[in-house]
């Protein structure tokens, strides 16, 4: 009973607070490479998550091939681009985030984090902004479509009576993944409150990487979504 | 070994049902709600699921009252609506498929592998909480708000129905993250807590079928996640793409639907076939026939099971072509199935067969499951799937494969595993009484419903023509059997937990690590000390052949 009970503790340098390895582990790489293929096995359940709308996507522009060409024009693609830089850049930041906990460098952990945070924030501002726009102009899906849009005035465009189909999927596919984004928000404000505390280290940084993993995987989401929805 | 158990018998018992038992109701709840032990998880599954079935099985046996006679005795034609899609629903998503992974697969996995917990214990914890939350809203819209949709929710009726959907979908959504995450902590679990020694080939086959059941779990469940979602995102915003009034299309609801329907019929299936594994090979005292064909099946299956799901858009318009494609590979799925069942009597050859009760329900799975099975290809046959498309013969083909699969090799699981989960024997006599009852029950309720369904008896009606009546009968008559055999096992059952005469570690003379190193019931922390596995699950024919030899060196000696 006592040998094999005893937790496993990572030391930490002076300041910072020891991990301690989960009881049913042997040892400390063991709990981190359970969660790292925990992580992983979570990204594919999220790209399954996805797959149904990049399906339907597929479909339906297939489908509607001009309206999916009109109601892309319509859509601010500098707004996109904006935001997609922006995502790069805070997926950047990240890895750097990652890179200065596994350093020991906690100054430049709390920055670069910050800087990831900060880049959420700006990409859920440049959406709020679009979506205020649209919600302006009545550019919606079908129940809250504003019915003056009159669609006769595009006669030339085929099957222009479905562009609020277009609106529909944009709004669930961006709204799912702004969701996305929030929580990463999330979980990245927790890891920046416990780089402050010095509960992460270079012997334990598993939940930055697991965070990191998942904050590049909505990254490329969205470098999926820009041209599908704005370039086309 | 012998010391040790006795020594454990003479002192107070300590296992993991004893923190918080002598501090009081509040401190005992406590322990167990905020508990990550993944025995105590499996047994918190446990109660919620059979709670589910109780529930369940109660809106099947109003079905059966109903159907009765061809008149109109309980309820109207919407109100009966309401009853098959509460049976459904409850019976599908809020039973079948946590009933073996989440209870049986929670408390057995890791003691199969030698391991102390699953991998994220505290995971496990928050999937059982998203389960109750999830059911828990399903279950209050449904009966606050009843939903007549059945447990398809098809388009269009499902946006114009009036009735619950709303929150009967994000009651499922919620339960669904509780499936993925069970999933990926068992495939976590499976890859990176095993003992010293355990490879893959030794590992029990019971653990082979958690871990492709896992895989489907991870992989389908996001699909209907996203599909009920986007229904609720139809319902709410009319985004139109499962509207064919917006230019959307609801038969590509159907196809995301059963991208995950059909394969969660094997997320229900395969851990039914561990079990089976298991039972089958202590029961007959011999190594499993094929341990590799066994295992590799099931991971078969897992992958199949992906690529078959267009067999239920037979008549959805799909295109001929297509059509062909998802038979053929409905046929291929029959074949790892068949794989199973012939090398499990292949294995009962020359075994020492003891008709003990988890036995009975292993001889039951392989009869219900051959006919289950059989059905399914029949089913599979382009020509005839549309002939026997959403008639009886249907609703008979899926109770023969999930309740005469899955639920009888729950049944029997439970039976196997009880003494190891309570540290309590039941009455065998009772339990052979109960299952005989059940057996006749079950094939009285369904094996007239092939018939009736071969003649053209719809499913989901309240009436039905006269000359139905007598199969109609004979199912009605069946239910109550089955559910007198229900009652009397949870009867044997309580009054086991009351006063049952006390387990022995080994009851079934089992070979897996559960049964050889663990007490029943087991310590908190499951194994003394790390166990080292040097052979395979099943070796009972080393100890045959070490007898042989012993017998062989005597017979030297005598001449």
């Amino acid at each position: 009973m006592s040998d094999d009970t005893a937790a496993v503790i990572v030391k930490s340098p002076k300041g910072f607070t020891d991990h301690k390895v989960g009881h049913h582990f042997q040892t400390a790489d063991q709990e981190f490479s359970s969660a790292y293929i925990g992580t992983w096995l979570f990204l594919a359940q999220e790209v399954l998550f996805f797959s149904a709308l990049f399906v339907a996507y597929a479909m339906f522009r297939n489908l509607y091939p001009e309206v999916f060409a009109y109601g892309s024009s319509v859509l601010d693609w500098k707004l996109g681009a904006v935001n997609t830089l922006v995502l790069l850049f805070s997926s950047f930041t990240m890895a750097m985030g990652i890179r200065s906990v596994q350093t020991n460098k906690m100054k430049a952990a709390f920055i670069f984090l910050s800087f990831t945070f900060i880049c959420g924030l700006i990409f859920m501002t440049v959406k709020y902004f679009e979506y205020a726009h649209k919600i302006a102009e009545g550019t919606l899906p079908y129940d809250f479509f504003n019915s003056e849009i009159s669609l006769e005035t595009f006669s030339n465009v085929a099957g222009i009576e479905n562009l609020p189909l277009f609106y529909g999927l944009y709004f669930v596919f961006t709204g799912i993944h702004g969701i996305h984004v929030l929580i990463g928000m999330g979980l990245i404000m927790w890891m920046i409150v416990k780089v402050r505390r010095k509960t992460l280290f270079a012997g334990y940084y598993t939940p930055v990487e697991m965070i990191g993993l998942y904050w590049h995987l909505v990254d490329v989401v969205w470098i999926f979504l820009f041209p599908l929805l704005y370039l086309v | 070994m012998k010391i040790q158990e006795s020594l454990a018998l003479a002192e107070e018992e300590v296992n993991y049902l004893s923190p918080g038992k002598h501090q009081g109701i509040w401190v005992f709840l406590k322990t167990w709600a905020l508990t990550v032990d993944h025995k105590r998880i499996g047994i918190m599954y446990f109660i919620a699921v059979i709670i589910s079935f109780f529930v369940g099985g109660s809106f099947a046996l109003l079905i059966r009252l109903e159907l009765l006679s061809p008149a109109q005795i309980l309820y109207t034609a919407a109100q009966y609506n309401a009853v098959f899609s509460a049976h459904g629903i409850i019976m599908i998503f809020l039973f079948i498929v946590p009933s073996i992974p989440a209870t049986i697969g929670n408390f057995v996995l890791p003691l199969h592998i030698g391991a102390k917990d699953v991998a994220f214990p505290r995971l496990n914890l928050a999937s059982l909480y998203l389960y109750l939350i999830g059911g828990g809203i399903a279950s209050v819209a449904m009966i606050l708000g009843r939903v007549d949709t059945g447990w398809t929710f098809y388009l269009p009726y499902a946006i114009t129905s009036e009735t619950a959907v709303l929150f009967v979908g994000v009651g499922l959504f919620i339960a669904g993250f509780s499936s993925i995450l069970t999933g990926l902590n068992f495939m976590v679990t499976i890859h990176k807590l095993r003992a010293p020694g355990m490879t893959w080939m030794k590992m029990p086959l019971m653990v082979w079928a958690l871990y492709s059941t896992s895989i489907i779990q991870v992989l389908a469940t996001p699909v209907i996640a996203i599909t009920l979602l986007l229904l609720l995102a139809e319902k709410l915003l009319g985004v139109g793409i499962f509207s064919a009034d917006l230019g959307g299309d609801p038969v590509l609801f159907e196809h995301f639907f059963w991208f995950y329907s059909h394969p969660v019929v094997y997320v229900m299936i395969l851990p039914a076939m561990g079990i089976m594994s298991e039972l089958i090979t202590t029961f007959s005292q011999r190594n499993i026939f094929g341990y590799k064909f066994v295992a590799f099946s099931s991971l078969a299956i897992a992958l199949i099971s992906f690529l078959v799901w267009g067999h239920h858009l037979f008549v959805s318009g799909q295109s001929a072509y297509v059509n062909i494609l998802f038979s053929f590979l409905t046929f291929l799925v029959g074949i790892p199935s068949a794989v199973k069942l012939f090398n499990w009597t292949a294995t009962l050859y020359k075994g020492s067969i003891r008709w003990r009760s988890p036995f009975l329900w292993a001889f039951a799975f392989m009869v219900f499951f051959a006919i289950g099975g059989l059905t399914g290809i029949i089913l599979g046959l382009l020509p005839l799937d549309i002939h026997l498309h959403d008639t009886y013969y249907i609703v008979a083909h899926f109770h023969y494969t999930m309740v005469g699969g899955t639920v009888v090799a729950f049944i029997g699981g439970i039976h196997f595993w009880w003494p190891k989960m309570f540290g309590k024997l039941y009455s065998e006599f009772m339990a052979h009484i109960a299952f005989w009852i059940f057996f006749v029950g079950f094939n009285l309720s369904f094996l007239p419903q092939f018939v009736a369904g071969s003649k053209g008896m719809p499913r989901r009606y309240y009436t039905y023509l006269e000359e139905f009546t007598i199969y109609h009968q004979l199912s009605t008559f069946g239910s109550w059997l089955i559910a007198l055999s229900i009652i009397m096992m949870f009867s044997y059952f309580v009054a086991s937990l009351m006063n049952g005469e006390k387990a022995p570690m080994n009851p079934w003379g089992g070979k897996t690590l559960e049964w050889t190193a663990v007490k029943s019931p087991p310590d908190e922390h499951n194994f003394e000390r790390v166990p080292v596995i040097t052979h395979g699950p099943y070796n009972y024919e080393s100890e045959e052949e070490n007898l042989a030899k012993q017998n062989r060196q005597k017979n030297r000696g005598a001449s």
